[in-house]
């Protein structure tokens, strides 16, 4: 097959480079350049992004012998996933930025980049498998539990997963690591990243606050109504927050307060009680499938709200073209515009953004 | 590399001897340098003395461009610098640095769509001449291959007493450099573009020019460029200068045909393909071996990658340090716009082209313009 192979320049993308080489694939490597404004590497005088992330790329794509090209989407990346993430906080809504570059960018602007240059397929780094099913690709959890990547790319459709290739959903990331550095490539000890790209201070607040501008407002208390604090931008507070709230005066029987509501036509934040952040049913809208589409027939399945939490046994369904998943175990503080992703098993069925949720505390 | 340039670079390679010493190795090995630099300013009809050795183009051009710059307004207070807009940045690039690090007045001088020097515009900058520390101009254009009237520009700038400076790195050996009659006050070349070992160059400098030093040091070149020199790629890089100059009209007969080749080809095969630069077929109006298009509605790193994957080496212009190309700033200043100044690319021929390479490139590109043209229009997708 010829295959683009995406690389980071991490230790992922680039071990997945290399066994697509081994498998005798024709491989090129595609760095993606999301930002034209130097992120690391200082002096950058020109403007270009990572410069050592697309260094460590191309250094790795020589060691494999392969051609290495960098594709700008700087300006795709800032319209639909930049732009679409401020949008999201404007509204109250908390987004995922990496779920929208794999909807979008990867496996989107670049697959259907690659396709139309002839090629058969894209291969990234992350973790999870792709299992050939008897309706077609399946994607699966990866084995490694601590590094599966599933959740964020519960985005992807049955047509993507058709022409993708995650080699390294099988392994433990300790022993990607370990081959990495035994096929001698220089970044086995890259650090994983975390930050989102585009915040790499991973000051998500202070960069909304500089982008969206000061908004003062209240925060309130849920069970007095009474304002216990100041705030100058609705934006920088998520459901379930409870740490830099500066509240001036405590709760009533002393206990610690959460962001349980975020309203950003009146800039009023509320605290309180952690159980009234419980939820027991979420709908989701933009449902995603990564195979045949949910009914409305009501299914066990489990749903995950979290990239790096658990999932939850739902009874779901479609209902007018939302997603609806009744929780057999209620979810801690859980936000409009999370992702829900719903698994058969280790399957993922599909994926949509979560625009209301029920408490189990009415309020 | 040529065999002949690398044999002599190679030879000298054995001998430790440092040119500025005068022990028995030292001397042999000036000898190798000093006949070296004779038989280039003979190939260069220029004077022996004339040849300042560098490590390549790149210094070559910072030393003409900050030396003549330095020397002129100690001497005479001048502070404004006249340079084309398409010049290389290897000359834009000290220009710039002048202008924002030293208070030069930096006047870009306009060319127009075929990328030649508006000579008109020269005329009015030297109208205050006194104000003018030097004029740098290339003698042909790298990336789209035009010719420029040196002889014309450096006449005005000798009328006009001021400094003139020519970037010669594409010319040499495709052009007939005939530097006597030309009489630029400081000419730059460079070794690996004629088959040469990387790492040196020259500046050719009158020897009534005045010069700064940009490099302080032991004293060597006349005091103008310190540090030792490097006498193997010397060698080499003499043999190449030999090479490049004594071949040069056949060379450039032979390029002129295969680019007329190329050129008739891509606009048959590519219809709406656009040819930049001079349309004329002369050396006097085109580089031989350069050919330069625009495909509308094509990216030109998307059909670079697909020629690379056929076998076709070409070039967009220049890339960011992080690889992402970016427009070439000789075609916006052209006037051509962004989006296709994105959509160009160069083919550059070199002695070694034959028939069945400008063939495949012929061959090939039809598909591939159709091909990135699809791979390039992918709207962004409806929320």
């Amino acid at each position: 097959m010829r295959v683009v192979a995406a690389m980071s320049g991490g230790v992922d993308s680039s071990v997945a480079a290399a066994r697509m080489v081994d498998a005798g694939h024709e491989v090129v490597g595609v760095h993606l350049a999301l930002s034209r404004k130097p992120l690391s590497g200082g002096a950058g005088s020109k403007g270009c992004c990572t410069l050592d992330d697309a260094r460590d790329a191309r250094r790795v794509a020589d060691m494999l012998g392969i051609p290495f090209y960098v594709w700008d989407l700087s300006e795709r990346f800032a319209d639909e996933v930049i732009e679409d993430f401020l949008e999201e906080y404007r509204q109250g809504r908390t987004p995922n930025p990496c779920m929208r570059c794999n909807e979008r960018i990867k496996f989107s602007a670049v697959l259907d980049r690659a396709m139309a240059m002839d090629f058969d397929a894209i291969a990234t780094g992350h973790y999870a498998r792709i299992v050939d099913g008897a309706g077609g690709p399946e994607l699966h959890r990866a084995v490694d539990p601590s590094k599966d990547q599933s959740y964020v790319l519960g985005v992807l459709s049955a047509d993507q997963l058709r022409r993708t290739l995650l080699p390294l959903g099988a392994d433990l990331k300790e022993d990607v690591r370990a081959e990495a550095a035994s096929r001698g490539l220089l970044v086995a000890r890259k650090p994983d990243s975390h930050d989102i790209c585009f915040i790499p201070d991973g000051d998500t607040a202070g960069f909304l606050r500089r982008t969206l501008g000061e908004q003062p407002g209240d925060i309130v208390d849920a069970g007095s109504g009474a304002v216990v604090a100041g705030h100058d931008g609705s934006y920088a507070f998520t459901i379930g927050q409870r740490r830099g709230l500066n509240l001036r005066t405590p709760a009533d029987d002393g206990s610690p307060r959460y962001v349980i509501d975020v309203d950003v036509q009146t800039r009023v934040v509320t605290v309180g009680a952690a159980d009234l952040l419980d939820v027991d049913a979420v709908e989701g809208i933009r449902p995603i499938w990564a195979g045949p589409a949910l009914d409305d027939l009501p299914r066990e399945l489990s749903v995950q709200v979290r990239a790096h939490g658990a999932p939850v046994p739902c009874t779901a369904a479609l209902v007018d073209g939302r997603v609806a998943a009744r929780l057999a175990v209620p979810i801690r503080g859980l936000a409009r515009g999370q992702a829900m992703v719903l698994y058969d098993g280790s399957r993922v069925v599909g994926s949509a953004t979560v625009d209301s949720t029920r408490s189990v505390v009415p309020r | 590399m040529l065999p002949a340039a690398r044999e002599a670079w190679f030879a000298q390679a054995a001998n430790l001897g440092n040119a500025s010493s005068l022990h028995a190795s030292g001397r042999a090995t000036r000898r190798v340098v000093e006949e070296s630099r004779e038989s280039m300013a003979a190939q260069l009809g220029v004077r022996p003395s004339a040849i300042v050795f560098t490590s390549g183009g790149t210094e070559a051009d910072n030393l003409a461009v900050k030396g003549l710059f330095w020397a002129r307004r100690e001497s005479s207070g001048a502070s404004r610098i006249l340079a084309s807009a398409i010049e290389h940045h290897a000359v834009l690039d000290p220009v710039e640095w002048l202008a924002s690090h030293q208070g030069a007045d930096a006047r870009w001088l306009r060319i127009d769509h075929v990328g030649r020097l508006r000579i008109d515009d020269l005329v009015e900058q030297l109208e205050r001449s006194a104000d003018v520390a030097l004029c740098s101009v290339m003698w042909a254009n790298n990336e789209i291959g035009t010719v420029q009237p040196v002889h014309e520009i450096a006449d005005l700038c000798r009328s006009a007493g001021v400094p003139f400076h020519t970037d010669a790195v594409q010319a040499l050996g495709h052009l007939p450099l005939d530097l006597t009659a030309v009489g630029a006050d400081a000419v730059t070349i460079s070794s690996h573009k004629v088959g040469g070992p990387f790492g040196v160059g020259a500046l050719i400098v009158d020897p009534r020019a005045e010069l700064t030093p940009v490099l302080h040091g032991g004293g060597q070149e006349r005091e103008v460029r310190s540090g030792t020199l490097d006498a193997p790629a010397i060698a080499g890089f003499a043999v190449a200068v030999q090479h490049a100059v004594e071949g040069q009209r056949a060379r450039a007969a032979h390029l002129v045909g295969l680019r007329e080749r190329l050129v008739r080809g891509v606009l048959a095969g590519v219809p709406d393909a656009i040819l930049n630069g001079d349309p004329g077929t002369l050396p006097s109006q085109r580089l031989p071996g350069n050919a330069h298009f625009s495909f509308p509605g094509c990216e030109g790193d998307l059909l670079l990658m697909l020629l690379d994957a056929a076998g076709i080496d070409c070039s967009t212009g220049s890339a960011c340090t992080a690889g992402i190309p970016e427009p070439s700033h000789v075609l916006l200043a052209m006037g051509v716009d962004e989006s296709l100044a994105r959509a160009s690319l160069r083919f550059s021929l070199g002695e070694a082209s034959t028939e069945a390479d400008v063939d495949a490139v012929i061959a090939a590109l039809p598909a591939a313009v159709a091909r990135a043209r699809r791979a390039g229009s992918l709207a962004p997708q409806a929320g």
